[in-house]
């Protein structure tokens, strides 16, 4: 944390899913840690995504997506990272994301994905560790 | 055991945060409140299950949650579950028709066919559940949001097989309240969401008096993180405020009271758990006949489903969840419910596939056919432990739901975002226990072992479905008697701005196979949408 900013996550909830619980665990998890917490709140296009994460001017982006859907949601929020000048934020993904489809994401930009039983603590370190 | 023994004991306290001894005596269920609440089967107050010879009589019905894809696929599955012996069905509908969304939305994008069978219209329920006896197979439909559309739906089409809508059985959850709350399906804002709720039951009480419109769920607030006290209060408190709105619309409360039933959710200590439903049948009960008065014995019977929750089954060491599984369906059958399903053991990783399905339907046959369980009717009354338990749940319930009273009343907390708030600390709570090793799950903070990825076959995601979705979707948008259509979507909007019941202007429009998106649109014009009270 250079400069004594606090590193600023922006946690969201694409898609239709409704499924909000780590979502918000790890939001509070990450406050509590000491970072700038934004929660989206449920079903945000990738767009209002990558509006929020330009306007809150945040070091990290971390989607929750439970429905299976992660897929196509990254990929077009890949594009909008593009068009917003936002590929060197921190990208997370976290969810019920199938280990066949981790490589898919990466290669899309995802920094890291963090399946669902991840403790908390390993999501804190991994971004302490990225973003200095 | 010696004083100073037990002083050596850890102090034990179960999830509702009743404080557990190491063993009880007579005693302790006179000071918790005494044996008079007990009564019999059958009988006021109910704790010991609502009919007299329960599953001497009938197990209970077998209903696993199913649907992906076209409709056409969801039959298949259907069909596969009927033959293997399942005696109702539970459809899953995927996002878009959970929020209202046809399957061509640009919203809807990558979601169509996903969670759960995709529904624009009318067409889609006839595909659905053709070959099916709806007489024989009663059908639960988990739609909340969109439930007026679904609901109205299924009469239809059942009308169109040639089937009695006034003898019609089946179940919609349509549980709105419990949506803001967890799991998130909402589209309109509480007040004309609420509303809606009590145009279906209006409506069934009059047009379909043997179905049931609600199915009030503590379930989903107990995987959000609530402890099974504040579960099953909180359910309570929803229920309530449904049937207040409908006394309020002029309803009596012995014309509707029978048609709700509720959802809940097992997992976690065993005799909680059926303390949590004897205490629950007995305390509804008299909530039933002490506030509203109500005379008849059917309006005082907590009809429930009480399933295998997923929340307590494990991504790591799946085949463990087997073995949770026919816990939880032993402690369902203890706990007397009418309706039992289980998360099968793959969940955590995927839609079940046909052998994790077939599975937990085996669970539960083998406790009807093997061992005793349908024999005598609630098998663990008068042990010192569960009457005293049951006695001090009720307690608890009863303290959350004065709680939520004090705060104004549940919809006021709902609306606020208070109630979430207290489930998403709890949950966080929970995770915090379990990090920390407090709390103890095999193979996930003891007992773990390396795993390469888990043995667990991933349903196929059918990429086709969409595609061929959305392509009879146009086709029959292009077919249908659109005039009609629109004529029908205008009296829905005309029903909804004189704020009379929508029901029957609904059912009017699916029969013209107007479509899930274009009747949530209407209803939207009306009444808004919701604004979620952004907490963590």
């Amino acid at each position: 944390m250079a400069g004594g900013k606090k590193t600023r996550v922006l946690v969201a909830k694409p898609g239709l899913d409704g499924h909000d619980v780590g979502a918000k665990i790890v939001a509070r998890a990450l406050m509590q840690a000491g970072f700038d917490v934004i929660y989206t709140g449920l079903r945000k296009t990738p767009e209002e995504i990558a509006r929020s994460a330009c306007d809150e001017d945040v070091d990290v982006l971390g989607l929750s997506i439970l429905s299976g859907s992660h897929i196509p949601i990254c990929r077009r929020l890949k594009a909008l990272l593009q068009e917003h000048d936002l590929t060197d934020i921190l990208w997370l993904v976290g969810g019920n994301i199938p280990q066949k489809d981790h490589e898919e994401l990466k290669a899309l930009g995802v920094d890291a994905v963090f399946a669902v039983g991840t403790p908390t603590h390993a999501i804190i370190d991994f971004i302490r560790e990225r973003v200095s | 055991m010696s004083r100073r023994d037990e002083a050596d004991l850890k102090t034990v306290f179960n999830e509702s945060g009743v404080e557990i001894k190491p063993v009880y005596a007579a005693t302790d269920v006179e000071q918790s409140g005494g044996w008079d609440g007990i009564g019999s089967p059958g009988e006021f107050p109910f704790t010991r299950g609502i009919h007299k010879h329960m599953y001497r009589k009938q197990p209970w019905t077998m209903r696993q949650y199913a649907g992906f894809g076209t409709p056409e696929e969801t039959n298949r599955r259907f069909g596969y579950l009927i033959a293997n012996g399942q005696t109702g069905l539970n459809v899953a509908f995927d996002l878009p028709t959970q929020v209202g969304l046809d399957s061509d939305d640009p919203q809807a994008e990558g979601e169509v066919g996903r969670v759960g069978m995709a529904v624009d219209t009318l067409k889609d329920f006839e595909i659905a559940f053709e070959g099916i006896d709806l007489d024989k197979i009663t059908v639960s439909l988990t739609i909340n949001g969109a439930a007026a559309i679904l609901i109205a739906m299924y009469f239809a089409m059942a009308e169109k097989r040639g089937y009695d809508v006034r003898s019609l059985r089946g179940t919609a959850q349509n549980d709105i309240l419990k949506e803001f709350i967890g799991r998130g399906t909402w589209i309109f804002p509480v007040a004309p969401s609420i509303k809606l709720v009590g145009d279906t039951i209006l409506y069934c009480a009059q047009s379909a008096p043997r179905y049931s419109p609600v199915s009030v769920c503590g379930y989903h607030i107990r995987e959000s993180g609530a402890n099974p006290a504040q579960e099953m209060a909180y359910a309570f408190c929803i229920a309530k405020a449904y049937m207040d709105h409908v006394l309020e619309r002029g309803l009596k409360i012995d014309e509707f009271a029978s048609r709700l039933s509720f959802n809940f959710d097992i997992h976690g200590d065993i005799f909680e758990q059926v303390a949590k439903f004897r205490a629950g049948r007995r305390l509804w009960a008299r909530i039933l006949k002490e506030e509203y008065q109500a005379q008849e014995p059917r309006s005082l019977w907590l009809r429930m489903i009480a399933g295998g929750g997923g929340g307590g089954l494990t991504r790591e060491q799946p085949e463990n969840n087997i073995v949770r599984g026919a816990y939880y369906a032993l402690i369902s059958a203890l706990s007397g419910t009418q309706t039992m399903a289980l998360c099968s053991y793959d969940e955590a990783y995927t839609i079940p596939s046909e052998k994790a399905a077939r599975i937990s339907l085996r669970t539960m046959q083998i406790l009807i056919e093997e061992m005793g369980l349908c024999n005598t009717v609630d098998p663990l009354a008068g042990s010192y432990y569960v009457e005293t338990l049951t006695n001090q749940m009720e307690e608890r319930i009863r303290a959350v739901m004065d709680e939520v009273d004090t705060r104004g009343g549940i919809v006021r907390a709902i609306a606020e975002g208070h109630i979430q708030n207290a489930v998403s600390r709890e949950a966080f709570e929970n995770l915090r226990k379990l990090e920390r090793g407090e709390t103890r799950k095999v193979g996930v903070n003891c007992y773990r072992v390396e795993e390469e990825q888990p043995q667990v076959a991933f349903h196929p995601f059918n990429e086709g479905a969409c595609a061929e979705q959305i392509e009879r979707l146009e086709r029959l948008r292009a077919e249908r008697d659109n005039p009609a259509v629109e004529s029908a979507l205008r009296g829905v909007l005309a029903e909804a701005k004189a704020g009379r019941n929508v029901m029957p202007s609904v059912v009017e429009a699916v029969k013209a196979y107007a479509t899930v998106g274009e009747l949530t649109r209407c209803l939207v014009e009306v009444y808004g949408r919701y604004d979620e009270p952004v907490r963590f």
